[in-house]
């Protein structure tokens, strides 16, 4: 065999050009990949990349569990009576708060990722354009699943009882899952936009904290001043906390869901387009 | 086999692209034919990467136009990226994955079923000396690994048109020739591959036409045989035992090759070129033989000796009366044709960040 030979017992075997020359007549080129084949597959390399790097996951089980158990027995008792009875008000919200505030690692995976080589590679396959992005939320999409699973478990330990029962908790869990994937396109859009690592963390942490704080997952935003009021009822922030609230409790939040699937559509529809712009001319 | 043995796979015109002050490709011209090794030979910032970028559908040409296979870059960028592939200075893998997996990814990508992406991967690895590295994640490989993890990547659908950005740049011998027998092995199955690089002696053994390029402009182009009629065969390098004869040296290697003869930095060093001129280019062996005879005639003892091709540096004295400037990669180089007045130090063919 041709063969090029390395010294003996150091080093990969050689490589076999006659072998090579076999595979290099090609067959049939197979047709491309659909654009949910193409995103699927940029999906499952997120989730090997979780694999290999399991540390990761520690924003989506150490963190939630932390936020739970702070809030709770911080506010509990002063807000509510007892951080038993909080919980059942909190809980939801701080679902909400904890993986709203995950999706901003979003930005910062992208914008590591982008320097590399390999995403020369992907620009350069001829496949759906958004899949790469895609591939990255719906990774995203498994992380957000975990966070909510593990401070639900929490919650339910720590005495919160959801009178909308498992399709209610479910419904929920959707329904903020649904919108973290849709928020997540304004931190590629960062990602992309931005040049370095800590400026995304930087203007991530501008953005997710007053959208976070200043909503109505704390408290009932009937005792705060007209002007914040006037923001945190129009955050969306609140209107998923909203929904997701009375979907655990078993009501039907009509007017909060719609508004939650409302701020969905706007953001895939504006930072979608942006971040594609901005992956297309990198 | 979907490879033209005829025509042209690339063909450009006044291709420019600027980065804000710098204009770091001033208006290519080229045309590779199909079927071949085509090589780009130029120091570090000449605008090698940003031209195949350009050609990969990675960047927007500032200018001109560029068509591979007849479809435009810009406007057919899809036509386009489904007939090439391109391995870039870096390692194009995700270091993250196993080199198995990343192969999957790629075969999943360009449209394999799960069986097919599988066994087209564990091809590759077989044929490419990976099998047993196939479960271990790509940052763990050395650095001829990787290359080879790399181009494997590129040929999971045969590419009609391959770009390889400086495939052996930080490699050591036996990695490159490795990668050389590879770059052989996809030629000859039809597919052209667009070669850049710093060394000569990479483009000669592996290219059959060459452009030589630098701050952005080709200044030279032609094939393996006429760039080198107008450099010289190479060089000689001597070491002697004594410095004190060393002008006795000079003057009988100047009789003898009828050639240039510099006295190096070191006391005991010369280095002369031979078989300037495409004349005398097929003898520079014999002729140095004979210096080294007549050397030895005149008591002169030669300790070290070297025939040597013509560095990228010494084509780029010749072909431009400049030096490479090869550690110059972010100066504004304005495209002015004058005498470049870097300082000459030792060169250094490495480049840095390669496959850390």
């Amino acid at each position: 065999m041709s063969t090029v030979t390395p010294a003996k017992g150091e080093g990969p075997a050689p490589v076999s050009t006659e072998s090579l020359a076999a595979l290099l007549l090609a067959e049939e080129r197979p047709p491309r990949p659909g654009a949910l084949s193409a995103s699927l597959t940029f999906g499952w390399r997120a989730i090997l990349k979780i694999k290999h790097v399991p540390e990761q996951l520690f924003d989506v089980t150490a963190f939630p569990i932390m936020m739970v158990l702070m809030y709770t027995y911080l506010f509990g008792g002063a807000l509510a009576g007892s951080p038993t009875e909080y919980l059942q008000f909190l809980l939801p919200g701080i679902l909400v708060m904890s993986v709203v505030m995950i999706t901003m690692y979003t930005g910062v995976s992208v914008n590591t990722d982008i320097e590399k080589g390999v995403f020369d590679r992907f620009r350069t396959l001829p496949i759906w354009r958004p899949s790469t992005m895609v591939g990255y939320l719906l990774g995203d999409a498994l992380r957000y699943t975990i966070a909510s699973v593990v401070m639900l478990t929490v919650g339910l330990l720590l005495g919160y009882r959801p009178d909308g029962g498992a399709g209610g908790v479910v419904a929920g869990i959707a329904l903020l899952i649904v919108f973290s994937f849709a928020f997540s396109w304004v931190w590629t859009m960062f990602g992309l936009l931005l040049r370095t690592e800590k400026s995304v963390m930087g203007v991530s942490m501008m953005v997710i904290f007053p959208l976070t704080f200043l909503s109505n997952v704390f408290v009932d935003p009937r005792t705060m001043p007209g002007w914040l009021q006037a923001f945190v009822n129009n955050n969306p922030v609140t209107h998923l906390a909203s929904a997701v609230r009375g979907l655990m409790a078993g009501e039907w939040p009509a007017a909060a869901v719609a508004w939650s699937l409302g701020w969905t559509a706007v953001f895939v529809l504006v930072f979608g387009p942006v971040t594609m712009r901005l992956y297309n001319r990198k | 086999m979907s490879g033209q043995t005829s025509g042209l796979a690339i063909e450009t015109a006044g291709l420019v692209k600027t980065f804000g002050e710098t204009r770091a490709v001033d208006g290519v011209d080229l045309a590779v034919p199909a079927g071949t090794v085509y090589g780009v030979l130029g120091p570090n910032g000449a605008g090698k990467t940003t031209t195949v970028k350009m050609l990969a559908t990675l960047l927007r040409p500032d200018g001109g136009r560029a068509q591979v296979f007849g479809h435009d870059v810009v406007r057919e960028a899809d036509e386009v990226r489904g007939r090439v592939s391109l391995t870039g200075q870096y390692a194009s893998v995700d270091e993250d994955l196993t080199g198995a997996e990343n192969l999957m990814l790629l075969g999943r990508l360009l449209g394999h079923g799960k069986a097919a992406a599988r066994k087209r991967g564990d091809q590759l690895l077989a044929a490419f000396g990976l099998s047993e590295a196939a479960g271990k994640q790509v940052k763990q490989y050395s650095g001829g690994m990787r290359r080879r993890i790399d181009i494997a990547a590129s040929i999971l659908n045969t590419p009609d048109l391959l770009f390889l950005d400086e495939p052996t740049t930080g490699l050591d011998p036996r990695s490159r020739n490795q990668v050389w027998d590879i770059v052989r092995a996809v030629v000859a199955q039809g597919t052209t591959v667009l070669l850049t690089t710093q060394y000569l002696d990479e483009a000669d053994q592996l290219a059959s036409r060459i452009a030589v390029i630098d701050r952005g402009k080709v200044i030279a182009e032609g094939t393996k045989g006429e760039l080198k009629a107008s450099v010289g065969a190479g060089s000689v390098h001597l070491r002697l035992r004594d410095p004190a004869q060393r002008p006795q040296a000079e003057v009988v290697l100047r009789t003898v090759l009828d050639a240039e003869v510099k006295p190096e930095p070191d006391p005991v060093a010369l280095t002369a070129r031979v078989g300037a001129g495409a004349a005398n280019g097929r003898g520079a062996a014999e002729q140095a033989a004979r210096a080294l005879a007549e050397l030895a005639r005149s008591g002169i003892t030669v300790d070290n000796f070297s025939l040597g091709q013509p560095s990228l540096d010494e084509v780029f004295l010749a072909l431009t009366g400049h030096d490479t400037g090869a550690q110059d990669t972010t100066g504004p180089h304005d495209g002015a044709t004058g005498p470049h007045t870097k300082t000459i130090g030792p060169h250094d063919d490495t480049k840095e960040g390669v496959a850390a």
